[in-house]
Formats: structure tokens, C-alpha cells, sequence
């Protein structure tokens, strides 16, 4: 049989076991490299594309998820799909896209009970605290609230209406006499289910779900905001204005401001 | 000179030809059952098995996955849950006991891709090709692994055909037919039995828990046979059949233990003489005296 390590009998053949090895390593080595290219690229997916909920990080669920397929067929809805050999999306993953078919946020979250490997974390019980995207206003300039009409269809079909989205209030400076409710988003809350951007009557919404490294900002660690701070602790942080003697130019007649 | 391009003549003329024909018949039934069990829910609506060969649930109850996605997972870093362990280990508890690569005869969807393609291969008399080391998928299998730990994600799945075709079978995506048109050309033109014989990882890894299965071909009457040469034509992996068939002179038992064989059981079909069973591995008992051959039989060529 060929290739087979036997033991080398002579130099020679230890000569050709040796290279046999190294052509197998090499093989190995190269195979290896492309599958690896392959990995790292599929990780960046399409920003409109929505995974499951209980998902993690693209990472973590590239990883986990075999693309059995089991969470798509438990679906009520038509929502999840398994993506196709072509196409930008890591194949044989369960996606869905907001725009085509939001996810109904189920009571039940059959889709995750469905996993057999916790690609959608078990720990999920509850679908409010699922996190598959955040929803942005992504375009003020066409969002029919923010123009001063009275459009609110993203609030109104938000599963947690008043708590993930809210309308608030600002002063319409075009009239000069009216309101625009802008619909506002609250991180805290959303589930990124998709439904505001399903239901936005525009051609191309206005408000999209987006995955949340995408969608989020976020503050510097050493950044703190004066007014929470105060909040928290009570009081000032700094110890109250000190009055430090007022030194006027020579001859001044201005009267020292503060109290005596 | 015998024409072994077609092999198993002689098992037809003695035996007919359903007999001859028997584990093949049995063989692409389980394929195409197997199959139709996935396909039966989407088709119908009445779901007998959910998901697909990578992991599924069958009657609402029993949870199946396999082995080789399992272990690519846990080495990218996840913990798989319970149901996926079960599932796993359930799966490799019924090939210890069958036999590992019966897998890729009996079950794999890519098998009758391949088979096909050697099929034209030998009718139209193709070159063999490229013929990699045997070694080669033992070497791919490794490097699979080792991909899901350094990049942290199932990077080879991201490529495996077999994983692809069965889902996009059983799924109904549009371009179900580019991946196994992919390994079909491969194996036509560019080497002959190629990805199955040599490359395909899961084989590999099958094939390895083939080694300690219990169920095995034994070339029982191996003092019958008369060098036709038939098995080692129809063999997808021709060269396990050497030590069990020629091993009389030198004290090796008649049971094939290889984990390359797949258990196909086409050399019990073809042989005219009878000479191959399905026994366990435990009846591999030293060959009689009166076995013994004295003249020393030809090395056979390897088939494709
Ligand atoms: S929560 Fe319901 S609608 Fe949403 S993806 Fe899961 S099963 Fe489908
Ligand atoms: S059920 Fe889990 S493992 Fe299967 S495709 Fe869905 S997320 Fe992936
Ligand atoms: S070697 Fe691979 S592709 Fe061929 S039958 Fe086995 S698992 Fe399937």
C-alpha cells in the first residue's frame, strides 16, 4: 500500500517516508489555510440579515449552530429560512430579514426549544429579553414623523409598544405651531423582532433593525456623565463652588458680586 | 485475460441475478429510504424525521447527530447541549456496532454521486487520475479539527459537500445540484474515487470508528477462491480485502477489520464462489492447516 508508514529499512526509504510525510503536511497545511479563509470570511454577515432568537455573537453561533434546521421547521411563521450554497450569508444557517418576514416573538419560543446544540441559548425563556437586532431610524430625512405628519405605524406595531419604541414630542420649527413625534427607540427593550421595519409604509424604510454592534454606540469607559453621577451618589461630586475673593483692577468702582 | 470491466458475471450465471445483486439492492434501498424518511415531512406534512443528517429528531422523541459536526463543534469551543451529545452518542454506539463506514454505503446521500461517477468512469475506460495517499483524509480530518479550534467557528462546514447536499435535499434550495455536480466531475476526471477513496473527512472519521465495530466481511472460504479477481473490481476500498482473502500463508485471519470497508457487502454479490460473509470481528480465529496454499498467489492491482 502506498503511503503507509512502515518502518524505513534503508536510507532511502526513510528518504521517501520522510518525504511522503512532508507532501502529506504540506497538503494538510495548505487544505487548512483555505478552509480557515473560508471561516473567517463567513463571519461577517449582511448588516439587513437577523439571526434567531438566542442566538449569541456571530461568532459563538458559528460555533455552535449545525444547520440541522430543526429551529426553521419549528417556526410557525414563515420567517426563518436556511441560507443557500450561493450567496453571502455562512451556508445552511437559519437567518431571517426583517423587511420580508419579521420574527412574531412567540410565547413559547419554539425555535429554540427545537435546538439540540444551544446555538439559541435554552437559557431564552422569555421572548422580551430576546436580543436579535436593535431597531434605528436610519433615515430622518424620509420618516414621515419626523416631516411632522402623524404616520406612527412602527410604534403602533411594536410588540412592546411604549416600552421598545416611544413617540417623543419635539417642537415643529418648519410650522412654527406644531409637534413631530419622533419615534424613538429604547436599547433597553427591543428585541430587534423586526416588525416596526416590516410594517414602515415608506418604499425603502425609514426604521431598520440592525445587529447590535452595528446598531449601538457606545460611551467611553473612564467617560462620566456629571448629572447621573450626582444622581447616584446623592450630592456634587466636587465640593460646592468655593467663592474665591474677586481681585479688581486698581481704582475700580464695580461693586463685588455674591453675598458679604 | 478475464474482462473485469464487468465483474460479477460468473456470481450471475451461478447464483442469478438478484442474488448477485442482493447487498447492492438492499444497499441503495436503505439510500433512498433513508432519504424518503426526510423528505416525507416537507413533502407531505406528516413528520416522521425532522432537520437533517447533521442533526434531526425522529417522531417527536428520538434526537440523532452526528458524531463528526459534534466534534467540530466542541472543538471550535461550544458546549453542545445534551441533546446533541445524546444524539451523537446514540449515533456512534450504532455504527460501533455495525460498522463505521456503513455510514457512507448505506446512508450517505453523496455515495450515489459518487458511485455513478465511477460508474461512467469505468464504462468509458477514464484514466484513474489522481490517486492520493490513502493516509490523505486521516491527514484532512486532523486539519478539519484543528481549523474549528484555531479559527473558533465549524469552518469546514463552510465547505463540506456531503453536509450540503443532504440539506440542500432535504431543504429544496435552488442550487441543490452544484455541489454534488462538484464532487461528480472531481471524481470523473480528476481522480477516480477520489472523495470518498481518499479525501472526504467524515469518511475518515467513520472509517476510524469502524475500527473496533463488531459487525465485519470475513473471506470465510477463502481457500475457494479462485483468483477471478471480481471483489477486488467492485471494492471501494480494494485494498482491505488483501490480508483477509491472501492472509492464509502468513497467519492472518479471514475477517476484514480495516475500517476503511465500508461493509457494502458488494463482494459477498459478486463472488461466485461464496467465499465472503458478514460475521463480528470476535470469529477471527487462525486459519486451519489444511487452509494453507502453497503457491503463491499474484499480488492484486489495486481497483478503483
Ligand atoms: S420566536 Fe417564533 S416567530 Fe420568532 S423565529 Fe422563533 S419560532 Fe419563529
Ligand atoms: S436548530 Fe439550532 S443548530 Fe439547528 S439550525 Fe437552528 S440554530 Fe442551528
Ligand atoms: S466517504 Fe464521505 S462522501 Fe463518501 S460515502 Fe463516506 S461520508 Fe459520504
Amino acid at each position: 500500500m502506498t503511503g503507509k508508514p512502515s518502518a524505513p529499512t534503508s536510507t532511502q526509504s526513510r528518504r521517501r517516508f520522510l518525504g511522503n510525510i512532508a507532501r502529506a503536511a504540506g497538503g494538510a497545511c495548505a487544505f487548512g489555510l483555505v478552509v480557515g479563509i473560508f471561516g473567517r470570511q463567513a463571519q461577517s454577515l449582511p448588516a439587513q440579515v437577523l439571526r434567531p432568537p438566542g442566538a449569541g455573537n456571530e461568532n459563538d453561533f458559528l460555533a455552535a449552530c449545525v444547520r440541522c434546521g430543526l429551529c426553521v421547521r419549528d417556526c410557525p411563521y414563515p420567517t426563518l429560512s436556511l441560507a443557500d450554497v450561493a450567496g453571502d450569508i455562512p451556508v445552511g444557517t437559519p437567518y431571517f430579514i426583517a423587511r420580508n418576514v419579521p420574527c412574531e416573538m412567540c410565547d413559547d419560543i419554539p425555535c429554540v426549544k427545537a435546538c439540540p446544540t444551544n446555538a439559541l441559548d435554552s437559557k431564552l425563556t422569555n421572548i422580551d429579553d430576546a436580543r436579535m437586532g436593535l431597531a434605528v431610524l436610519i433615515d430622518n430625512e424620509t420618516c414621515l414623523n419626523m416631516q411632522g405628519l402623524r404616520c406612527d405605524v412602527c410604534h403602533r406595531v411594536c410588540p412592546l409598544i411604549n416600552e421598545a419604541i416611544t413617540l417623543e414630542m419635539q417642537h415643529n420649527t418648519r410650522t412654527g405651531a406644531h409637534a413631530i413625534f419622533v419615534p424613538t427607540v429604547h436599547s433597553d427593550k427591543c428585541t430587534g423582532c423586526g416588525k416596526c421595519e416590516r410594517a414602515c409604509v415608506l418604499d425603502k424604510a425609514a426604521i431598520r433593525v440592525l445587529p447590535r454592534y452595528l446598531a449601538k454606540g457606545s460611551i467611553g469607559e473612564h467617560y462620566r456623565l456629571g448629572w447621573i453621577e450626582k444622581e447616584l451618589k446623592g450630592e456634587s461630586l466636587v465640593p460646592a463652588v468655593q467663592d474665591m475673593p474677586d481681585r479688581l483692577p486698581f481704582g475700580s468702582t464695580i461693586a463685588p458680586r455674591g453675598p458679604k | 485475460m478475464k474482462n473485469n470491466k464487468f465483474p460479477g458475471q460468473d456470481a450471475i450465471a451461478s447464483k442469478g441475478w438478484l442474488v448477485a445483486h442482493k447487498w447492492l439492492l438492499l444497499r441503495r434501498a436503505s439510500q433512498f429510504f433513508i432519504l424518503a424518511l426526510f423528505l416525507i415531512g416537507p413533502l407531505t406534512g406528516v413528520w416522521i424525521v425532522k432537520g437533517n443528517l447533521t442533526s434531526s429528531l425522529t417522531l417527536g422523541v428520538l434526537p440523532l447527530s452526528d458524531p463528526f459536526v459534534i466534534l467540530q463543534s466542541l472543538s471550535a469551543g461550544h458546549v453542545v447541549a445534551a441533546t446533541g451529545l445524546i444524539g451523537a452518542a446514540i449515533v456512534i454506539v450504532f455504527y460501533m456496532l455495525v460498522g463505521g463506514r456503513v455510514y457512507c454505503s448505506f446512508v450517505c446521500p453523496m455515495n450515489l454521486v459518487t458511485d455513478a461517477s465511477r460508474w461512467l468512469a469505468k464504462k468509458f475506460d477514464l484514466p484513474k487520475g489522481w490517486q492520493p495517499s490513502r493516509h490523505a483524509r486521516l491527514w484532512a480530518l486532523g486539519t478539519v479539527m484543528i481549523t474549528a479550534m484555531v479559527t473558533g467557528v465549524m469552518a469546514w462546514e463552510m465547505l463540506n459537500p456531503v453536509t450540503m447536499l443532504h440539506r440542500a435535499l432535504v431543504y429544496g434550495t435552488s442550487t441543490v445540484w452544484t455541489v454534488a455536480l462538484a464532487v461528480f466531475i472531481f471524481d470523473l476526471v480528476v481522480s477516480r474515487r477520489g472523495w470518498c477513496g481518499h479525501l472526504c473527512p467524515m469518511g475518515a472519521f467513520y472509517g476510524l470508528l469502524g475500527r473496533a465495530s463488531v459487525l465485519r466481511i470475513s473471506a470465510i472460504k477463502r481457500k475457494d477462491c479462485n483468483d477471478c479477481m471480481d471483489c477486488f473490481e467492485v471494492c471501494p476500498e480494494a485494498h482491505v480485502i488483501t490480508p483477509a482473502l491472501r492472509g492464509a500463508d502468513t497467519g492472518t485471519g479471514p475477517v476484514v477489520v480495516s475500517g476503511d470497508c465500508t461493509n457494502c457487502g458488494r463482494c459477498i454479490d459478486v463472488c461466485a464462489k461464496d467465499v465472503f460473509i458478514f460475521t463480528t470481528r470476535f470469529k477471527n480465529e487462525a486459519p486451519e492447516k489444511n487452509e494453507q496454499i502453497t503457491d503463491k498467489k499474484p499480488t492484486p492491482q489495486r481497483a478503483a
